[in-house]
């Protein structure tokens, strides 16, 4: 066991440290638009110094360094730390550019990772749809080849930043005939093309987090395609798993966990403050000791992508399912402790944090649920995690 | 960077777990269960591995090795619901005295020789009129729940978290075994009558480090006996058949051992942190040393019950013997103190308690 980075790392940092003093003052100001000219130049910026894009080849537009998780980690850290802004995200960068420096063309790496990183290009991903949730892979937006163009129709659903997006990077099914998991594409296509219906879809927490939308005749040039054709599935998994373990670091648990004490120490019952009620403060010090189980559980993991010989297999595994459970529990025991206060939203004078409670604790409840909810990760850890065997099919009738 | 166990320990524990596999079977936990057999068997098969001098100076005839060494090994005691002092001889009391600087009896602890109890629940939190008073070099009370009814001699928590050491053949010393549901280790009660004791140390410090390792070598004994009750449900839904299946080919079944393992995995790390954070003198070590031991007893709580749920009805009987880890697991949560007194001690290490 050996915690420290090493020397050459704390240089690193020194580094990292010194371009966040130096630039503190030319961050966007808040509300500045994903559009507007100093959020691009702040974007550009922070990928000339390999702040962002770190590992993404120069010729694609990155800063082309090799992988290194714990330089990523500083990097991390250090911009948390000082609350600097940490330039674009969204699915976009975060789960197309891996695929298309895996999968693409050569053509499509020039055409879409340079404007993707440089936020010129606002991606959604179409992925799930009203019929096709826990089961994606019997998804049945169709796209048939008519000369050299695909004609699509269909439906996607839970599709974040639809309405914003410049592209969409869709799962579409080409190959009726074949098994469900062989038959589908990966398609990329623009959002403005004629017959894309973006509908917004109101949330539990009352804001449009999600779309809808509708395909109909929407025709698209036959190369936009990523892999060869029934080979979707593969692409799609390939970026599936960046997804999960993304959605509940647990250094933001604490951080929000940390909140729930400095409310603790604000707010009053009678008089009293909550944190000397020794029954919250057992329902805090029980989540304290879980998140930081996931703590180090994930300094478990980062350790693993160095030195491989740790099998950190079930490690992974978990972070979705438990993470997301322990975010929701956090943020239930941060309204708890304002009791009825807690209930406050939107213009409500007594409201705290924002509103971030009520909001977080709904939030979560949804990222339970979404990319693949609690009870797909259990099947997966017990069947691949466990080695325990598949539930048998029931035969099919009258399909 | 490496966050993990090093060669050594894989090697440690893979000697280790080899030993007991051959050595400490279920057939000999039910001997030891029935009054049959006692833990000497295993005491000094683990002493010619050097277990009992692990965390020992060599200078002291010990393996001069540390505390996430010693939650390598506690973890794979655990495993196999090893019979023995492990924790209050092998542990407790070096911890304690190496902290106080009387180490002249390690060398025949370090042997296997020699063996330490300790009595430290007044420490944690007084239980009905126990206690001991002490004048002029003399002690006179009692002291309940003692580690280790065997033991050669006591370290004793005295008024105001002071150390005391009594001798087990002292004329004012008597002791009596308290059967608890455990069978595997020994606990007693302690009564003194103008005993001679011996002042080990009136720094409270001393006896919280030993607390601490305490705790966080029952956390790891925990950790690896709800492992052991995980893979025995996993194994068993395998074979098990009913309405012409496996069990474990059932949702149900499946989601109660994916819930066990992911409760369970995260604490491998906590724990190896805590054993990690006492060998280095961590600032956070006793914070981390308490939330091993009541995040632990808690989820090897739910490890215990849901593993013997997989099992069905005979789960619940002699036959398979799961109980004793079952046993073995509520024993740890309520020793060195229940997971609701760490907490608390766990909010007043980061002065979060007025």
């Amino acid at each position: 066991m050996d915690l420290s980075f090493g020397p050459e790392y704390e240089d690193f940092r020194d580094e990292v440290k010194t371009f966040i003093k130096d630039n503190l003052d030319d961050q966007p100001k808040p509300g500045a638009g994903p559009k507007s000219e100093e959020v691009r130049q702040w974007q550009a910026k922070l990928i000339a110094n390999g702040f962002h894009s770190r590992t993404i080849p120069a010729e694609y537009g990155g800063f082309g360094a090799e992988p290194d998780i714990i330089k990523s980690r500083i990097i991390a850290e250090e911009f948390g730390a000082a609350q600097m802004n940490t330039g674009f995200s969204g699915q976009g960068i975060s789960m197309l550019t891996p695929v298309l420096l895996e999968m693409g063309t050569e053509a499509q790496k020039q055409q879409f990772i340079k404007k993707t990183i440089h936020g010129e290009l606002i991606w959604c991903q179409g992925y799930s749809e009203p019929g096709a949730g826990s089961d994606l892979a019997s998804l049945t937006t169709r796209a048939e080849l008519d000369g050299d163009e695909w004609v699509i129709n269909g439906q996607k659903i839970w599709t974040s930043t639809a309405h914003i997006s410049d592209w969409i990077f869709c799962l579409v099914r080409t190959e009726p005939e074949a098994p469900k998991h062989q038959g589908i594409s990966f398609l990329l296509f623009e959002m403005n093309t004629p017959g894309i219906d973006v509908r917004p879809l109101v949330d539990m927490t009352g804001t449009a987090n999600f779309n809808e939308v509708f395909f109909t005749d929407v025709r698209v040039p036959k190369d936009q395609i990523v892999g060869h054709r029934g080979q979707g599935w593969q692409v799609a998994n390939a970026i599936l798993g960046h997804e999960r373990g993304s959605l509940a670091p647990p250094d933001a648990a604490m951080a929000r966990l940390n909140g729930v004490i400095k409310l603790m120490q604000e707010e009053t019952i009678s008089g009293e403050r909550v944190i000397d009620n020794p029954i919250f403060r057992d329902r805090l010090l029980k989540l304290q000791g879980r998140v930081m189980a996931m703590q180090y559980n994930d300094m478990r993991l980062l350790s693993a992508t160095i030195n491989k010989s740790q099998d950190t297999k079930l490690a992974g595994m978990v972070v979705k399912l438990i993470g997301t459970e322990l975010r929701h529990e956090i943020e239930c025991l941060g309204i708890d402790v304002m009791g009825e206060i807690g209930l406050s939203y939107g213009d409500n004078p007594y409201l705290r944090g924002n509103g971030s409670w009520q909001y977080q604790y709904m939030y979560y409840l949804g990222l339970i649920i979404g990319g693949g909810t609690s009870q797909i990760q259990k099947n997966i850890i017990s069947e691949r995690g466990l080695g325990m065997p598949k539930e048998p099919k029931i035969a099919q009738t009258g399909v | 960077m490496e966050f993990g166990l090093s060669e050594e320990q894989k090697l440690l524990q893979d000697s280790l777990t080899r030993f007991l596999k051959e050595q400490v079977s279920l057939d000999h936990i039910r001997e030891v269960a029935a009054g049959e057999s006692n833990d000497a068997m295993a005491w000094s098969g683990l002493s010619e591995l050097g277990i009992p001098g692990l965390i020992i100076p060599e200078s002291h005839g010990g393996v001069g090795l540390g505390m996430l060494d010693a939650v390598v090994v506690a973890e794979a005691l655990g495993y196999h619901i090893t019979p023995g002092p492990f924790i209050s001889t092998a542990v407790i009391a070096p911890t304690m005295l190496m902290a106080a600087g009387q180490t002249e009896r390690l060398t025949d602890v370090a042997a296997g020789q020699y063996r330490i109890g300790v009595a430290l629940s007044e420490a944690i939190g007084s239980r009905l009129d126990a206690g001991i008073s002490v004048t002029d070099g003399t002690a006179t009370g009692k002291a309940l729940f003692a580690l280790d009814s065997e033991a050669d001699s006591y370290l004793i928590n005295g008024p105001d978290h002071s150390l005391y050491w009594v001798d087990a053949g002292d004329p004012g010393f008597s002791r009596k075994l308290l059967t608890t549901i455990d069978k595997t280790r020994t606990i007693c009660e302690l009564q003194l009558n103008k005993a001679s004791v011996q002042l080990v140390s009136a720094d409270p410090g001393v006896l919280l480090a030993g607390i601490d390792a305490g705790r966080v070598i029952q956390a790891a004994d925990s950790l690896g006996a709800a492992q052991c009750m995980l893979d025995q449900a996993v194994a068993y839904s395998l074979q098990r058949e009913q309405f012409n299946r496996v069990i474990a080919s059932f949702q149900a079944v499946k989601h109660m051992c994916a819930e066990m393992a992911s409760q369970l995995e995260p604490c491998r790390s906590l724990v190896w942190y805590a054993g990690h954070a006492m060998a280095t003198a961590s600032d956070d070590a006793r914070l981390t040393a308490c939330h091993a031991k009541a995040h632990l007893s808690e989820v090897a709580q739910f490890v215990a019950r849901t593993s013997t749920e997989v099992h069905g009805g005979m789960g619940f009987t002699d036959l398979v013997g799961l109980h004793y880890w079952f046993k073995r697991i509520g024993a740890n949560r309520q020793l060195l103190g229940s997971p609701e007194l760490v907490r608390e001690e766990a909010a007043r290490a980061q002065n979060l308690v007025a």
